[in-house]
């Protein structure tokens, strides 16, 4: 499903970020990338959905190599690879529900489709009766939501999440983890950078632990394995 | 395959262009005083530049009535014959740069004479009976600067006594002219460009508050023409916006003008442009500039952004 081979990135101010990562990660997989700030984490998840090139090496994705793909083509990559930060992006002038069907908008779908698809998505994240309310007027974790709802309703295979608790309190934290369970039994893969050492410790999955550009760790049902 | 060829290729549904139409609408209102400074931009650009051109052309019109009405006269040999007069028309005719070649005979010249001279001409009526002028050629050139180098040419020829076009003043004038307009048309290329500057640097403000739109329309797979379409009408609007007051002011103030200045002007050979056609060519052309400078700008301060 994704798969890294001999991955390198340096960037142009001479930070190495991926210093030879080889890494697979199977369909329906669910997969915690840990490690210090600076480690490389960000750039891993950034390369899969091509926000950063590869200088060298191999990701493929469902066997097409993102590396290489043109840029005319990564909208459509992205169209099937859902992703989630830390700090939501929401756009604050349209409401939840134009928020979501911006996503569906995007790729134009037909407009019943999108009422419906987006409703039936707002209504798995919980937040069907808050449609009508812009973002500014929602809580931490509802705007999470949203930001999960938009990522998810074209039905991606593959979730990307950027430290998506990072900007939330323990209780919100939580909810939002079993949102992120519930998507992950449908079916999608989804590959999680994360500091919340309760989460990864308590709901067990892959860890893939990165430190100075490469993979030092990779655990099935492992645990975070860094003091906070 | 996870990537496909296929739905890039979809020609855009009209759907989507009535999207992209809605969105460019909300957004002018959404960007409220953004808009406001942008059309504003236009709008000073553009009456700036309209003026200009108003008053270039007209002046353009007037020099252009003061060249066509040079002309070159060649004074007859008195000693020429019929045959002789014909052989100097033909071969001024051959010249290539003369246009036409017009007989007027001693008597018609008096005519003029006297009737340009009006009372004062009645004195020369007494050279009716015994005309001390010559007959003469008025010749045309099909360029007006041309005018000297065809007289000198001329002056040469047998039978031709007398070669006169305004010496020296005439060379005054083309040279004034000629740099007026040069000068003319520095000024509104110059124009243009400070004004292209100026939107488009509105336009980025605009749009790097909108950045954040963009980044997320990029990370949901909207493609880059999909971005950019409603920027780009967004910009066709502010052009337009921004030419409604220039025409509004340039017609009104020019209609007013016109009146003005047009009963003066009568009876001289000088004339301004009539207000139709010449406004409704200006707003064609202002509109028409509004919306390259908008659209332009527009899409200049997005291409940063679009760069996957």
């Amino acid at each position: 499903m994704i798969e890294m081979q001999e991955v390198y990135k340096k960037y142009p101010n001479g930070v190495t970020a991926a210093n030879g990562i080889d890494v697979k990660i199977k369909q329906g997989e669910f997969v915690y990338v840990v490690g210090p700030s600076g480690a490389g984490k960000s750039t891993f998840i950034k390369m899969m959905y091509r926000e950063e090139k590869p200088t060298k090496g191999n990701i493929l994705i469902n066997g097409v190599n993102i590396g290489r793909l043109k840029g005319s083509k990564v909208p459509l990559l992205r169209r099937n690879i859902g992703v989630v930060f830390q700090d939501f992006k929401l756009l604050p002038t349209l409401t939840v529900y134009e928020n979501v069907a911006f996503a569906l908008e995007v790729i134009e779908e037909q407009p019943k489709y999108i009422k419906k698809r987006v409703m039936e998505t707002l209504d798995l994240v919980g937040l069907k009766h808050k449609a009508r309310m812009l973002p500014t007027e929602l809580s931490g974790g509802e705007q999470q939501r949203v930001s999960i709802a938009r990522s998810i309703v074209n039905s991606p295979k593959v979730m990307i999440a950027d430290e998506p608790t990072g900007n939330l309190d323990p209780d919100t934290s939580w909810e939002i983890m079993n949102i992120f369970e519930e998507i992950n039994t449908r079916g999608t893969t989804i590959v999680m950078a994360t500091h919340n050492k309760e989460i990864v410790n308590t709901i067990r999955h892959r860890v893939i632990a990165i430190e100075g550009g490469q993979i030092v760790r990779d655990e099935q049902r492992g645990d975070y394995g860094y003091e906070n | 395959m996870f990537v496909t060829n296929r739905e890039v290729i979809t020609a855009m549904k009209i759907r989507t262009f009535n999207r992209h139409i809605r969105e460019s609408v909300k957004s002018l209102g959404r960007n409220g005083w953004m808009t406001f400074a942008s059309a504003s931009a236009v709008t000073v650009t553009l009456l700036l530049v309209g003026v200009f051109f108003v008053i270039m052309m007209n002046l353009n019109k007037v020099a252009t009535t003061i060249e066509e009405d040079v002309e070159i006269r060649v004074h007859i040999d008195v000693a020429a014959t019929e045959q002789d007069q014909n052989l100097l028309k033909e071969k001024i005719e051959r010249i290539v740069q003369v246009k036409s070649v017009t007989y007027s005979s001693k008597e018609q010249e008096l005519e003029n004479l006297i009737a340009s001279l009006g009372e004062e001409g009645e004195a020369f009526k007494m050279f009716e009976q015994d005309n001390p002028l010559n007959d003469v050629f008025v010749i045309k050139t099909k360029d007006p600067l041309d005018t000297m180098k065809v007289a000198k040419q001329i002056e040469k020829f047998e039978y031709a006594s007398k070669v006169k076009y305004g010496q020296g003043q005439i060379e005054k004038l083309f040279e004034f002219l000629k740099v007026s307009r040069n000068v003319g048309i520095a000024l509104v290329v110059g124009l243009l460009f400070t004004a292209m500057f100026l939107i488009s640097n509105t336009i980025k403000i605009t749009i790097f508050s909108r950045r954040r739109e963009i980044e997320i329309m990029k990370l949901v797979g909207a493609t880059s023409w999909f971005i950019r379409w409603p920027f780009f009408l967004e910009g066709l609007w502010l052009g337009l916006l921004g030419a409604i007051l220039p025409i509004a002011l340039i017609a009104t103030v020019y209609n007013y003008a016109f009146d003005f200045i047009q009963p003066k002007l009568e009876g001289h050979f000088i004339q301004v442009l009539e207000f139709n056609p010449f406004i409704y060519q200006v707003s064609g052309i202002l509109i028409l500039m509004g919306a390259f400078i908008g659209i332009w700008g527009s899409m200049m301060s997005i291409r940063k952004f679009l760069k996957v």
